[in-house]
């Protein structure tokens, strides 16, 4: 893999992004001058200068960095012209200065007297909190069905986590966009969305609570208070990532995948010189096959099951370019002073505990938690209590893929309509049919097919039940068929079907698991030509460059010469790369290794962990120990930890440490229906008393 | 529990910023007290909704002692009992800008001087001088009393509940009261879901339950719970000494007051005007804008600063806004401690104390005044000028 110079930490090379065009712009971290791009995030910026440190925490001084980069926590405050903002949200502006908060932020001071303008209602028949694909999905019904739809969306672009997926989506083309990248599938639900005139949709609208008298508040631009007063209300906010806890975990340079994606794909830095993921269901898998593309080395990845949950294409595809997989292992902590330095992993014994004795670290800088979703569903719970009309589709509504999220938009755009007395008809049972194909999780594998030695033929390295059938739609031939659903296993049906191959590629090309190859046996019977679908940048792969290949699991098979790279435009930023290999593993080649593996090698000795301190409100940073210890006093409570300790008291609001409080008391065999609950209490995020106050701003220093 | 203890000298319906330090003060005279609370840990009512504020300078004699009280325990609880309970002396300051609260202030100053209280009024640049963020515009000054203060309700109450339980006192939580036990007119202990439980004295200590417990005893109690919101901000540099009090009414709400707390946050609370009677606690639309607009026009400064989250609280009124405490005549040994208006956390440990006295028969002739003034039977006429 070619290795940008050290120091620069912005994506120069990506295979899928365009090249970031924007204009440069002089600010200030601590006195010295960065270059940020024009628009972009603090955090951004700052990690881009290779600034990983934003601040240090009052109650203990622990360093503070990038964690949620969507607006959730607050971990990423900074001081910027003497005013705090979370980085992840506030865009440079020439000449910024901005400084790190080491402890409590000084409040401004304010001198001129306010003037006050009423806060605004606004009525609608449906207010749409989200605007990813489940929340797209219903404005477009619902516009489409005459009902007045707000919808609001926290970004500056439509399409929610789509926007940040750079991969080719699963599913069927015709009813999910399968075979488009995420990004571009955000842009065609966007336009249908903005097309329908009885949709208005507000960006960088956060919505804050819903409220009991029926309205829902919302912060427009971090500026304006509106409270929109709704007759229905759908809850499509999507999920929210679940952490796990070890010693180190807070260290900057520990976070999720969102965040990770958020920097690397929107933002176009690189936040890792070397990551390593935990967690190996699709958003781990993906989240690694992004980072190679960005140039970023992964040195591994470690899931607890005995096999990656998410798609298998997914995790051979990691494999093949050259990422260790270690199954049956876990994380024993992060080690690092100020930062992420190293991770120390060891295999696992039957109740799921590190096995003394297997330890191992790996240098790293980054640690990528996926370790699963939860649904954001707070706002839906609270309009059901408060007696609102609310409906909640996509990941607020169930965990699912986004293909899945599209159907149950669709669903629940329709419920809605019907619910206001539009004349609509009923949601059809194949809608009902395809939403839980789609959401299903990965089924049975079996052993790769393999054709003849002759002609030109696909091989499909796929070869697990998953509802993915583009191959299929786009053969010229209509020789591709997968079966009775579209979770059925690829199969090219040949001469007995009266059924020919005619090398076009466009199976190989358009594949999401990148895991269709073509084999072409025509010229030479003993160097047939493999043609690979590849996915990264144009000026990492050369003909004439010898290089590894490997089977559909990861396993070297030899050298081989490239004899053409076609970059066509039809095959939309793909590669298509011939090889000409040897007849014996010409079939079984299914990828190119870009990464070496001493890139996963671990270190000589394993780190023993430097500290016990376990954090599990990273907000107030109180430990487990704290909360174990309460706990094993008696204390059932979780309003209680919360009083003793302030454990869900800080800025992000127990959004990441409520279900690691309730893991907690799980591990200390504490039975669920002796657990009280916390109680749940607005606000979302953090609002200042100007906004709600509709205090007239002229600029934005104090 | 190791042995189903069933019988108890006092009995105490309510784990809150009542009970909890009765409790702690009646274990502490050598008293076998069971305290039973529905909820399940202390401090789960009204309690964890008081923003902490803790003052003397009442215009009611009876509240002005309690108060006092109050003050001495909680501001030495560190140095007494090990616990940080986040005390911190800031004092208090009603400021006024019109003429009208002017004159209310300096009336109750009078009297509060009187009763020897360590509280003066300030000119508009004096008053700057002690919270020099209040806008000047129309500033008239204001009263300041430095020894008042905060302290974290959560923390405090808890420090009662180990403390109490300490000196052997029992919690039952997750275990309402059914039924008040009674045989010839006195009462002899209660039951619930679980047992019964027999104690000579009963001391109804809850809050906004207060009328329902007091009912199950036969006794009508003249407590209507309403609510009050208030919030929470993020945390930063201290700014700000003294717990603010404007006192102006405005369209939909009485008054409203705020301070920082030790941990760097701003606590704040609004009276709204109607007063929104009931036990309701949920989250209204119409609290923030309201809290937020009168904030930043009295202080300017605290535009930029982030609300964090927001509550409801319930205030257990009483018709002449002063607590309902003292024996039952109607049922010996049924003791009632409700009432407290919003001023439990307060007014409590004072309480508490006064409690031991008169369950113990130890009341000498001031203690006999308080009594007199908060009596169950009292005639409730006229309202307390500053509740």
């Amino acid at each position: 893999m070619n290795e940008t110079p050290a120091g620069n930490r912005r994506v120069e090379l990506h295979p899928i992004l365009p090249p970031d065009t924007r204009a440069p712009v002089e600010f200030f971290w601590r006195g010295r001058a960065l270059v940020a791009r024009e628009g972009e995030r603090i955090a951004s910026a700052l990690i881009a200068g290779g600034i990983d440190v934003f601040g240090h925490h009052p109650k203990d001084g622990s360093p503070q960095g990038i964690f949620c980069a969507n607006g959730q926590c607050s971990q990423c405050t900074v001081i910027a012209d003497g005013v705090p903002v979370k980085a992840c949200m506030e865009a440079v502006r020439p000449g910024l200065r901005v400084e790190p908060l080491d402890g409590n932020p000084a409040l401004p001071p304010v001198t001129r007297p306010p003037r006050f303008h009423a806060v605004a209602e606004v009525a609608t028949d449906c207010l749409v909190l989200g605007g990813g694909p489940a929340g797209l999905a219903a404005a477009s019904e619902l516009g489409k069905a005459g009902v007045g739809v707000l919808l609001v969306d926290d970004k500056h672009r439509l399409g929610g986590k789509l926007v940040l997926q750079t991969h080719k989506f699963f599913g069927s083309i015709a009813d999910c966009h399968a075979g488009m990248r995420g990004i571009d599938i955000a842009t065609v639900l966007e336009e249908e969305v903005r097309a329908l005139a009885n949709v208005e949709c507000w960006l960088e609208a956060t919505a804050v609570g819903v409220f009991s008298d029926g309205g829902v508040g919302i912060v427009r631009g971090g500026r304006e208070y509106v409270l929109v007063r709704p007759e229905t209300l759908l809850v499509a906010t999507g999920a929210r990532e679940k952490m796990i806890t070890f010693p180190g975990n807070t260290l900057p340079g520990v976070y999720g995948a969102g965040a990770f994606q958020t920097l690397v794909n929107r933002d176009q830095v690189r936040p890792a010189v070397k990551l390593f993921i935990v967690g190996g269901g699709n958003v781990g898998l993906i989240a690694g096959y992004h980072a190679l593309q960005a140039g970023i080395p992964v040195v591994g990845l470690v899931e607890a099951l005995a096999e990656c949950g998410g798609y298998k294409v997914h995790a051979d595809k990691l494999r093949r370019f050259g990422v260790p997989l270690h199954t049956r292992h876990t994380v024993v902590s992060a080690n690092g002073t100020d930062r992420v330095e190293s991770i120390t992993i060891a295999a696992v014994d039957e109740r799921w505990q590190a096995r003394p004795g297997t330890e191992r670290t790996y240098p790293c800088d980054t640690v990528l938690i996926a370790v699963g979703l939860d649904p954001v569903d707070e706002f839906y719970h609270k309009a059901v209590a408060f007696g609102l009309k609310a409906f909640a589709a996509g990941d607020a509504a169930e965990i699912a893929e986004a293909s899945a999220a599209m159907f149950s938009g669709r669903i629940q755009g329709l419920e809605i309509a019907r619910a206001l007395g539009r004349d609509v008809p009923e949601v059809p049972t194949e809608w009902r049919e395809k939403e839980a194909v789609l959401k299903s999780k990965p089924g049975a594998v079996a052993a790769e097919v393999l054709p003849a030695e002759r002609d030109v033929q696909p091989v499909f390295h796929c070869c697990q039940e998953i509802p993915c059938d583009p191959c299929t739609s786009v053969c010229p031939e209509k020789a591709i068929v997968v079966g009775e659903d579209l979770r059925g296993r690829p199969r090219f049906l040949g001469e007995e079907f009266g059924k020919k191959c005619i090398g076009c590629g466009a199976c190989v090309a358009i594949c999401p698991g990148l895991a269709v190859t073509l084999v072409d046996w025509r010229r030479d019977p003993e160097f047939p030509i493999v043609t690979i679908a590849h996915e990264f940048p144009r000026e990492w792969i050369r003909k004439g460059d010898r290089v590894t290949v490997l089977d559909t699991e990861g396993q070297a098979l030899g050298e081989v010469e490239i004899v053409h790279v076609a970059s066509a435009k039809k095959l939309d930023r793909a590669l298509l790369v011939r090889a000409r290999a040897p007849r014996a593993i010409a079939r079984r080649i299914a990828g190119i290794r870009v990464q070496e593996p001493a890139v996963g090698e671990p270190m000589e000795h394993y780190v023993a962990r430097l500290t016990d301190e376990t954090v599990v409100c990273r907000c107030e940073r109180v430990t487990a120990a704290e909360l174990r210890a309460l706990v094993r006093r008696g204390v059932r409570d979780v309003n209680e930890l919360k009083a003793i300790t302030r454990a869900g008291m800080g800025a992000c609001g127990a959004k990441t440490c409520a279900a690691l409080i309730r893991h907690l008391f799980l591990e200390e065999g504490v039975p669920a229906d002796e657990i009280t609950p916390n109680v749940e209490r607005p606000l979302f995020v953090e609002v200042p008393f100007g906004v709600f106050s509709g205090t007239e701003i002229e600029d934005p220093s104090p | 529990m190791a042995t189903a203890q069933t019988s108890f000298d006092v009995i105490v319906i309510g784990a809150g910023s009542v009970g909890t330090p009765a409790a702690f003060a009646l274990a502490g005279a050598g008293l076998k007290t069971l305290v039973l609370d529905e909820n399940a840990s202390v401090g789960q009512g009204a309690n964890k909704a008081a923003i902490g504020g803790i003052r003397a300078t009442h215009s009611d004699v009876a509240k002005i002692r309690i108060g006092l009280r109050s003050l001495e325990i909680l501001s030495t609880w560190q140095d007494t009992h090990g616990d940080d309970i986040e005390w911190v002396a800031g004092g208090y300051t009603f400021v006024a800008y019109r003429e009208r609260e002017e004159r209310t202030l300096r009336n109750l100053l009078a009297i509060q001087k009187t009763h020897g209280l360590p509280i003066d009024w300030l000119e508009p640049a004096e008053l700057r001088a002690v919270v020099p963020d209040l806008n000047p515009e129309g500033l008239r000054g204001g009263t300041f009393s430095p020894e008042d203060g905060s302290a974290s309700p959560l923390l405090a109450l808890h420090a009662f509940y180990r403390h109490a339980c300490a000196r052997g006192a029992r919690f039952h939580f997750r275990e309402p009261v059914r039924e008040i036990l009674e045989e010839r007119g006195r009462v002899v202990g209660v039951r619930t879901d679980r047992d019964t439980y027999r104690a000579p004295v009963v001391v109804n200590a809850a809050g906004g339950a207060a009328r329902e417990v007091s009912r199950m005893a036969g006794l009508d109690v003249p407590v209507t719970p309403d609510s009050h919101e208030a919030g929470v901000t993020e945390a930063v540099q201290p700014f700000l000494g003294p717990m603010v009090v404007d006192i102006r009414p405005a369209p939909g709400s009485a008054n409203f007051y705020f301070y920082q707390h030790r941990t760097g946050q701003v606590i704040f609370c609004i009276t709204p005007d109607p007063p929104i009677v009931g036990t309701d606690r949920r989250e209204t639309s119409v609290f923030l804008p309201m809290v937020a607009r009168r904030m930043v026009a009295l202080m300017p400064r605290l535009r930029t600063l982030k609300v964090r989250r927001t509550w409801r609280g319930l205030y257990p009124m009483t018709p002449d806004g002063a607590p309902i405490v003292g024996p039952s005549r109607e049922l010996e040994g049924f003791i009632q401690a409700v009432g407290l208006c919003g001023q439990g956390f307060m007014l409590g440990p004072g309480l508490a104390t006064y409690l031991v006295k008169l369950i113990a028969g130890d009341l000498d002739e001031a203690d006999r005044e308080v009594f007199a003034a908060l009596a169950p039977d009292r005639r409730f006429a006229g309202a307390e000028k500053l509740k």
